[in-house]
Parts: C-alpha cells; sequence; structure tokens
C-alpha cells in the first residue's frame, strides 16, 4: 500500500508502547465499548458476557444510579425516574421534541436543551448520557487494566453541532478524553471496508433506535471518504414502536394513560415489532394499572401498512445524499445495512428496491459501529498497526448567517471536506455603527427560522465610519469533530477586535468541572488524585513526543541555544511530574508546549514539503 | 496565522499555474498533503502541534477545492494575475445573454411547480452544457491567449451559471420534501 509508506507525519511515539484507547457507540437504545487488542477489533462483555448495554439510566432518591439491563427492567416500574432514549434529547429545546406528550417524563424546558426532572433532581441529557459513559469506561478500565490514553465516540452522521457539542460534553463529563468524534456510518464504514478490503463507491444506510443516516463512500485502500451524508437524526425503531403503541390506543379506545401504562405499552410495541421481523403475527398482552387487559393480535401485513411512510421518510435522504456526491444509483457497488432497525424486512425491501440490488447484511449491525471506531482509536492514540489510512468526512447540513429580512447566507455548504474554514466579508449600514450582531445558523432553509440557531455574538468596537465603510470579515471554521467555531474581525481600520464563540448551549470547561465536583461519584480527594494522575499522563507523553522529535530533526532544525532551551524546559517539566501539584505540571507542560511551537512548524513545513518531492508522484493506488 | 502560507495554491499541489490541469495528479497530490497533515495523524499529540495540523489540514482542503472546481480555479488564477472578475460591480452583459438566463429561471419555475422531477434533470444537463461551452472559452483565453480581462468576463457569465445551478438543487431539495 503505497500511502503507507510515506515518512510518517508529526512525531513518532517511540519507544513502542501499546496505548489504551477505546471505540464507544453511544447508542439511542443500545451503547458498546470495543477495542483494539492484539491487532483485532473487539467488543468488550461486562461481567455477566452482555455486549450491548442498554442506554438506560435510572436515578434513585437517595443520589443511586443504575444504568443498563437493571435499569431497564424498572422502567415500567418507575417510568419517570428512568430514562431511556435521552440520546433524542441531546442539544434539543423542547420544542424539538415530536412526540413529548406520549412520553413518561417531567421534562424542563429551558433555553437551548431541555431537561427532565427526577428524584434526584433536574438533570440535563448530558449528564445522563455521562452516566452511560461512565458505565461504559469502568468497564474498559476493568477489561484492559490501565489507564486510558482517550476515547472515540460515535454521532450519527446527520448529528448539528448542537447534538455533537452536547456529546462531546458528556464524554468529557464522564472523564474520557475525547479523541474524536465520529460518525457512525464513516465508523461501520472503516470496520466493514478493512474487513472485506472494499474498493469502490458504497453507501452505509443506519437506522438505529432513534436516528437515520445515509452515508455515501469512496474506498479504495489506504483511503476512506465520504463524498455525501443525509439523514434524519429523529427517525429510528422508536417511531415504528410510536406507530404501534398509537395503534394499540385507538384500537382499545384508550386515552391519556399514565406514565406507568405509557412504559409499559411502548415496551410491548417495541416487542412486537422485533417479533414481526421472523413472524407473520403477534400478539400483544398487557394488564393496565387500572386492571383492565390489553389482548390484541398485529399481522405483520397491518404493522407494515403503518408505518411505511415512516420507511419512505429514508428514501428522500438517499436521494440527496447521492445527488450531492454527483452519483447514481447504478454507480453504488455495495450497500452496507447498519443498526437494528434495519433488520426489518420492509425495511430491506425498500432498500433493495432503490439501490436495485441485495444490500450487505454479512455483519453485525449492533456491533460494527463500535468495532470501527475502537479501530480509529487505535490508530488516533498513536498506536501504529502496521496498517495506515487516510479518513476524510464531511459536514452533514450546511452553516449560515443571518441577513437583512431573516435570510441565510450559507457561508459553508453542506459535504463540504472537513476540517474546513470559510470567511465572508460583511459591512456596517448605519453610519458611526460601533457594533454588529451575528447570529450564526444550521441548516439548508432560507428563512433563518426554519434552521436551527447556533448562537448569537455581537462584535463590538468597531470604530465609527460611515455606512458600508467598515470591512467585517466573519470566519467560520469546523474541526475534525465537525464542531463549528466562529471569529469576527474588522479590517479595515486595521483594529482588530476579535471574538470566538462556542455555540452557547455547549457547556463551558467551568461549568463542567463544577458538574464533576457536583457528582457524587467524585469525591474531592478522587478528583486532585484523578487530576494529578491525567497531568503525569499528559507530562510523560509530551516529553516523550518532544524527545523523540528532537532525536530526529533537533540538529538538522535548531540551533544550540534553542536547543538547550527546550532541554531546560523539559527539565523543568520533569521536576514538576516529581511533586504532586498538578496545577504545577500543567503549567510546565504549556511552556514546553510553547517552547516546542516553531520546531513543530518546521518540522510540519519540511514533512509537507518532503512528501510532495521524495514521493510526488507517489502511487496512491488510485 | 503563523505558518508559512506563500505558497499559492497551485505550488502547494506542485502543479503548472495554467487553467487546464491534470485532476488526477491533483487528486493524488492532496490525498498524498492530506496524509502528512490531518488531523488524524496528530491527534495523540500536543495540543501545539494539533492546532498546526488543523490550520494545515483546512488550508489544503481550501486549495483542493479551489482547483477542482474549474471556475474557482480561473478566479483563483485571475487573483494571481490581480484581475479583479468585478463579479459584483460590473453588471453589464449582452442583452441576449440575459434574455436566455431568464428563460433558464422560467423553466426552472416551471418544472419546480410541476413537481417534475424529470424536466428538471433535463433542465440540469442543458445548463451543465452551456456551461462546458464557456469552461472551453475560458480555457483559450486563460492558457492560450492570456486575455485576461476576456477570461474574467466569461467568468462572469459562468456566475450566472453557477447561480443556475443553485437554483436547481434547490428545487431539487425542494421536490423531495
Ligand atoms: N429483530 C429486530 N427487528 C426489528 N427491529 C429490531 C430488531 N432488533 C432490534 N431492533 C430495533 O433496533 C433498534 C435498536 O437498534 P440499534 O441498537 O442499532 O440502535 P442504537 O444504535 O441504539 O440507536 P441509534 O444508532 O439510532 O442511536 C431498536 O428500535 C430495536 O427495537
Ligand atoms: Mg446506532
Amino acid at each position: 500500500m503505497a500511502l503507507l509508506q510515506i515518512s510518517e507525519p508529526g512525531l513518532s511515539t517511540a519507544p513502542h508502547q501499546h496505548r489504551l484507547a477505546i471505540g464507544i457507540d453511544l447508542g439511542t437504545t443500545n451503547s458498546l465499548v470495543a477495542t483494539v487488542r492484539n491487532g483485532i477489533s473487539a467488543v468488550l462483555n461486562d461481567s455477566e458476557g452482555r455486549a450491548l448495554l442498554p442506554s438506560v439510566v435510572r436515578y434513585h432518591a437517595d443520589g443511586g444510579v443504575q444504568v443498563g439491563d437493571a435499569a431497564q427492567s424498572a422502567q415500567s416500574e418507575d417510568p419517570v425516574n428512568t430514562i431511556v432514549s435521552v440520546k433524542r434529547f441531546m442539544g434539543r429545546g423542547l420544542k424539538d421534541v415530536a412526540d413529548v406528550m406520549s412520553l413518561p417524563y417531567r421534562f424542563v424546558d429551558e433555553p437551548g436543551m431541555l431537561k427532565l426532572r427526577t428524584v434526584a433532581g433536574v438533570k440535563s441529557p448530558v449528564e445522563i448520557s455521562a452516566e452511560i459513559l461512565k458505565s461504559l469506561r469502568e468497564r474498559a478500565e476493568q477489561a484492559l487494566g490501565g489507564e486510558l490514553v482517550g476515547a472515540v465516540i460515535t454521532v450519527p452522521a446527520y448529528f448539528d453541532d448542537a447534538q455533537r457539542q452536547a456529546t462531546k460534553d458528556a464524554a468529557r463529563l464522564a472523564g474520557l478524553n475525547v479523541l474524536r468524534l465520529l460518525n457512525e456510518p464513516t465508523a461501520a464504514a472503516i470496520a466493514y471496508g478493512l474487513d472485506n478490503a472494499a474498493e469502490g463507491i458504497y453507501a452505509v444506510y443506519d437506522l438505529g433506535g432513534g436516528t437515520f443516516d445515509i452515508s455515501i463512500l469512496r474506498l479504495s485502500r489506504g483511503v476512506f471518504e465520504v463524498l455525501a451524508a443525509n439523514g434524519d437524526s429523529a427517525l429510528g425503531g422508536d417511531d415504528f414502536d410510536h406507530r404501534i403503541y398509537c395503534w394499540l390506543l385507538e384500537k382499545n379506545g384508550l386515552s391519556a394513560l399514565g406514565a406507568q401504562d405509557t412504559r409499559l405499552l411502548l415496551t410491548r410495541a417495541r416487542a412486537a415489532k422485533e417479533e414481526l421481523t421472523d413472524r407473520s403475527e403477534t400478539r400483544i398482552a398487557a394488564v393496565l394499572g387500572s386492571g383492565e387487559v390489553i389482548d390484541t393480535v398485529l399481522t405483520r401485513q397491518d404493522f407494515q401498512e403503518m408505518t411505511q411512510n415512516l420507511v419512505a421518510r429514508t428514501i428522500q435522504p438517499l436521494r440527496r445524499a447521492l445527488r450531492d456526491a454527483g452519483l447514481t444509483v447504478d454507480e453504488v457497488k455495495g450497500v452496507v445495512m447498519v443498526g437494528g432497525a434495519t433488520r426489518m424486512p420492509q425495511v430491506q425491501r425498500a432498500v433493495a428496491d432503490f439501490f436495485k440490488q441485495t444490500p450487505l447484511t454479512n455483519l453485525d449491525p449492533d456491533k460494527v459501529v463500535a468495532l470501527g471506531a475502537a479501530i480509529q482509536a487505535n490508530v488516533l492514540a498513536g498506536n501504529r498497526g502496521g496498517d495506515e489510512w487516510l479518513l476524510l468526512d464531511v459536514c452533514p447540513l450546511s452553516l449560515g448567517i443571518e441577513t437583512m429580512g431573516g435570510l441565510t447566507e450559507k457561508i459553508i455548504p453542506r459535504n463540504s471536506t472537513i476540517p474546513t474554514a470559510r470567511a465572508q466579508d460583511f459591512t456596517t449600514f448605519k453610519d458611526g455603527q460601533t457594533a454588529m450582531s451575528i447570529h450564526v445558523v444550521q441548516g439548508e432553509r432560507e428563512l433563518v427560522s426554519d434552521c436551527r440557531s447556533l448562537a448569537r455574538f455581537e462584535l463590538r468596537g468597531i470604530p465609527p465610519m460611515v455606512a458600508g465603510a467598515a470591512r467585517i470579515r466573519v470566519t467560520y471554521q469546523i474541526d475534525a469533530d465537525g464542531l463549528l467555531s466562529v471569529s469576527a474581525r474588522e479590517q479595515t481600520s486595521g483594529v482588530e477586535s476579535h471574538i470566538v464563540v462556542k455555540p452557547s448551549y455547549g457547556l463551558s470547561d467551568a461549568e463542567i468541572t463544577q458538574m464533576l465536583q457536583d457528582s457524587t461519584q467524585y469525591a474531592r480527594d478522587d478528583m486532585l488524585a484523578r487530576a494529578l494522575r491525567e497531568q503525569q499522563v499528559e507530562a510523560g507523553q509530551l516529553l516523550e513526543a518532544v524527545q523523540s522529535a528532537l532525536d530526529q530533526d533537533g540538529a538538522d532544525l535548531l540551533g544550540e541555544d534553542e536547543r538547550a532551551r527546550i532541554a531546560t524546559v523539559m527539565h523543568r517539566v520533569r521536576e514538576a511530574m516529581q511533586g504532586s501539584d498538578h496545577q504545577a505540571i500543567k503549567k510546565a507542560v504549556t511552556q514546553l508546549n510553547e517552547a516546542t511551537v516553531q520546531f513543530a512548524q518546521a518540522r510540519m513545513d519540511r514533512n509537507v514539503a518532503r512528501a510532495l518531492t521524495g514521493h510526488r508522484i507517489a502511487d496512491l493506488d488510485r | 496565522m503563523q505558518f508559512d502560507f506563500q505558497q499559492n495554491f497551485f505550488q502547494m499541489f506542485g502543479l503548472p499555474e495554467c487553467f487546464k490541469l491534470d485532476g488526477t495528479v491533483l487528486e493524488q497530490n492532496f490525498l498524498t498533503l492530506q496524509s502528512q497533515v490531518h488531523p488524524d495523524k496528530f491527534a495523540h499529540l500536543p495540543e501545539s502541534e494539533r492546532r498546526l495540523s488543523l490550520q494545515w489540514a483546512t488550508r489544503v482542503n481550501e486549495a483542493y477545492q479551489t482547483l477542482r472546481k474549474p471556475v474557482d480555479r480561473a478566479r483563483y488564477l485571475l487573483k494571481l494575475r490581480d484581475v479583479d472578475t468585478q463579479e459584483e460591480t460590473n453588471t453589464a452583459m449582452p442583452a441576449d445573454f440575459l434574455m436566455q438566463q431568464m428563460e433558464w429561471r422560467e423553466a426552472i419555475d416551471e418544472a419546480r411547480h410541476a413537481g417534475s422531477l424529470d424536466d428538471l434533470d433535463a433542465l440540469e444537463a442543458r445548463v451543465q452544457h452551456e456551461a462546458k461551452a464557456l469552461l472551453q472559452q475560458l480555457e483559450a483565453s486563460l492558457d492560450q491567449a492570456h486575455d485576461y480581462p476576456a477570461a474574467a468576463g466569461v467568468v462572469r457569465k459562468l456566475r450566472f451559471f453557477e447561480k443556475l445551478s443553485e437554483e436547481v438543487a434547490s428545487a431539487y431539495d425542494e421536490l423531495d420534501h
């Protein structure tokens, strides 16, 4: 594989030592954790041999928290405090949740993101998700017996910025170092592609419990390139359950059920749906709180009819994704099916009809995302598994800015390869105007009111000028996690006002630290011990990286003074590491980072130059 | 930004500064560069290196997207030659060109209202065909005649076609709803 032979970028991590990294599929219904051991990606089971952790969290009055199967079995008994499918609420306000009325929770409407009132207090979806992640982190730490370097967390490809930011915050709250947010279909494509040495255009159709994604990728040896992604982040198996639930209510003349009965029927509906995958009819039986007995037969045919338009809703995104990729159905070599809900025969049929081919179902649709995430985590952690590849992903939704008349001006179009940055110039419309308000939105629609509002901020301190004279450059940057940051700067006068916003629903570092401190699982001493350990690990890694860079390029790229200066700062880091003050280590680490900035730049420039000269016509097998 | 951005996009990919370009070489060199600078290669490294990688990878993507799309490539070439394409300011266009644009627009609107994907497909093909002829003119003025003002004029025309393509795309989006 020619691509793999190109000189190693960045700093190598010799001496070689396996760094523990995990991939987590944080699903609406089920979550999993996987890791690469001895070159093989494998899901880590719990102590009872179960791979899937139901994404269910139950809060108790005494502050105790249960996650997984134990919580799931309590869902009908204690529905208000037992949160299922919390992923649907990530980064969402109350008005975004379609079926609020039939959900057995006590919602608290808050700007940005809704919250849920439980016996243990008001919880945000971020905190609830963090409990799931914490449980998986503990599982992994026990299985692997060491400190984790970091984790790759998967998100639906069609998640917007708010949902991604919320996921990343949840991971940090769970004490995980997030190596990357990885799109679920992309993770699946990595696992599938590597396993099958697949080359050509592939579509990944991922219908899970709560989200739907379609990604079109070009796979070739050494490169995974996402060409387009589309989907619906509020469409999944849950909606099929909901249809059965509504049908049950109607058929039995029921209305306004209590929380317990609602959860009971939703659970029965899900079981019925799953049974209809293998059988042509199923019996749904339940005893309601009132003593009323429900006993109904649902046929596969009726089920398929009542869910026909849900299946149809997955077809439109397929068309769009193909069009955005500039491809036709005939060019798609294979369709990879991911997610438990793709087991439904009507879904498989619809996908086969659209793509004019039988979809590939020869992989475990529940596990493939976690397996791919683990493979990527292994690479990102700096473990070189012999194989290396380049992964190019895209942003699923356009990012824009509000202009006059409530219209959106697109700044970054959907399906741009990330990381990406785009700038646009704006001007003042009043004489002497000294401030400008900037409204950042995401979505495809023309009206701002139809798009998702991500952030609002003001650029102040513009020197007074006549209308139209100021030149304000607004820059949008999307990083490799698909997360946006925005900055604005007035250019003409030489006066710079610069502001970088994080979208408003995001938690600040201070808030996360506060939440960590509040959480009962982290007593203050634990916190300090953890912070110290983390700083020591980070300092150790940095020293190792700098040393290896010095060994490789120090003599060529640095003068003697420069080398001496870096050596002094390295010494300071080593000294700080002996002590138990994590702040002191952090300070020394920052100094070392600063002291090596120019060296790093020189190395980067040289690598880039070498890449195209030494290996100009590197045959990339494409 | 502090790092060396002196190289122009053509230099970055080791390509000659002209409009006609070998797409395969561009793509190969793009992948070679990204495999050096992409953030995935730096995830385990210190913050300063990660930031550098983000800047580089962003820049390489921008360069690739610019050179890959012919009209953007022409704009960029003209900018390197200090020629302003005047797309916002110079609105003088031949009357028959404008008439034809109006007709296209109406046709797109009709297809949109009729909800006809087939009509849109046909329109899109015709728009692309017309644009292709203009791209050939562009190549002649940029690479052979070196007549940059003429090239800027063609770019201004192509701007109209970009807008048409956007309208076709949004009509498709709408029909999918
Ligand atoms: N045999 C089956 N037939 C029909 N549906 C099934 C079957 N098995 C699982 N499902 C459904 O698949 C969904 C869960 O799938 P999966 O575990 O892939 O979702 P998830 O990863 O948790 O969710 P998401 O990816 O949307 O966040 C549930 O709605 C479940 O009822
Ligand atoms: Mg999933």
